[in-house]
C-alpha cells in the first residue's frame, strides 16, 4: 500500500463515508473515484513536499468505504504499470 | 417473505414500505371504485329497451367528468410524491455495504473498517435442509444491524443485475462500471429473502439474497468471527 495509510486496525472511530453533497444523487461511482483521484494526489503533495500524509487518511477511508475491492484492485495495478488513466 | 396464493405485498419491514403499501391501498381503492362505476354504468346501458336520438346539451356532465378526475389524479400524485421525496431524504448511514453481482451469485464487501467480503450462493434443492426454502436460501446471509440506517452500494462484475428484497421496498440495479446507492432501514429483526430482478443469463432466477437483520452486539460478533 503507498503512503502511510490508516494501520490496522485503525484509530479512531470512523463510521462510513459522510454523505457528501458534490454527490447526492443515486450514482455514486463519481464519488468513489473522486475520493481514490484525492488520496492519491494528496499523498503525492504531501510527499512532495516532505509533509505527514496523516490529513491524506480521510480520502483513504472514504474510497475503501465506497469502492468495490475489484475497482481497488484493478486501479493500483493500472497505477503500478503506468496505465492508469486518471491524473494524479 | 412470499407465501402461496399471495395476493398483495409481503409485510413492510422498513417505514418507506409501510408508507408504499398504504399508497398502494389508497391508489388502489381508487382504481376500484373508477372500475365498478364504470361496469355498473355499462350493465344499465345494455339492459335497458329505452332509446334517445336527439342531441343534447351536455356542458354540465361534461364540467363534472373534467373536473373530477383531474382532483382524483391529483389526490393520487400528492402522496406519490410524498414519498418520493421521502425516499430522497438524506439522511446519516451509519455502516456501508457493497455488493456486486456476478453470473450467478452476489458477493458482499463490508470495508468501513476491515476487509471483509464473501460470495453468496443459492443453496441447490437437492442440498435443502428440512423447513428451508426452495430457490430462496443461500450458503452466507447477509447479516445486518437493524433499526440502523445503511448505506447499500450496488454494482456488477459482469452483466445487468437488480438486487432487490421486497419487504423493504428495495430494488437497485447492478450495472457494471456504475456504482448504485440505496439507503436500507429496517425497523425489526429477522430473515428477508428476495431475487436478482434484472435477466443475466441461464441461472438468473438462481440467485437469491437473504437479509439476516440482528441486533448490533450480535452483528459486532458475526464480522469480527468473519474476518
Amino acid at each position: 500500500m503507498l503512503g502511510a495509510e490508516c494501520p490496522k486496525p485503525c484509530k479512531g472511530k470512523w463510521p462510513t463515508p459522510p454523505f457528501d453533497p458534490r454527490f447526492p444523487n443515486q450514482n455514486q461511482t463519481r464519488n468513489c473515484y473522486q475520493n481514490f483521484l484525492d488520496y492519491h494526489r494528496c499523498i503525492k503533495t504531501m510527499n512532495r513536499r516532505g509533509k505527514s500524509t496523516q490529513p491524506c487518511e480521510y480520502y483513504f477511508r472514504v474510497y475503501h468505504s465506497l469502492c468495490p475491492i475489484s475497482w481497488v484492485q484493478r486501479w493500483k495495478e493500472q497505477i503500478k504499470d503506468g496505465t492508469f488513466a486518471g491524473k494524479i | 417473505m412470499a407465501y402461496p396464493m399471495q395476493l398483495g405485498f409481503q409485510d413492510a419491514t422498513s417505514p418507506i414500505m409501510e408508507e408504499l403499501l398504504h399508497f398502494h391501498d389508497h391508489t388502489l381503492m381508487i382504481v376500484f371504485l373508477i372500475s365498478s362505476l364504470v361496469l355498473y354504468i355499462i350493465s344499465l346501458m345494455l339492459t335497458t329497451k329505452l332509446t334517445h336520438t336527439s342531441t343534447m346539451n351536455a356542458q354540465e356532465v361534461e364540467t363534472i367528468w373534467t373536473i373530477l378526475p383531474a382532483i382524483i389524479l391529483i389526490l393520487i400524485a400528492l402522496p406519490s410524491l410524498r414519498i418520493l421525496y421521502m425516499m430522497d431524504e438524506i439522511n446519516n448511514p451509519s455502516l456501508t455495504v457493497k455488493t456486486m453481482g456476478h453470473q450467478w451469485y452476489w458477493s458482499y464487501e463490508y470495508t468501513d473498517y476491515e476487509d471483509l467480503s464473501f460470495d453468496s450462493y443459492m443453496i441447490p434443492t437437492s442440498e435443502l435442509k428440512p423447513g428451508e426454502l426452495r430457490l430462496l436460501e443461500v450458503d452466507n446471509r447477509v447479516v445486518l444491524p437493524m433499526e440502523m440506517t445503511i448505506r447499500m452500494l450496488v454494482s456488477s462484475e459482469d452483466v445487468l443485475h437488480s438486487w432487490a428484497v421486497p419487504s423493504l421496498g428495495l430494488k437497485t440495479d447492478a450495472i457494471p462500471g456504475r456504482l448504485n446507492q440505496t439507503t436500507l432501514m429496517s425497523s425489526r429483526p429477522g430473515l428477508y429473502y428476495g431475487q436478482c430482478s434484472e435477466i443475466c443469463g441461464s441461472n438468473h432466477s438462481f440467485m437469491p439474497i437473504v437479509l439476516e437483520l440482528v441486533p448490533l452486539k450480535y452483528f459486532e460478533k458475526w464480522s469480527a468471527s468473519m474476518l
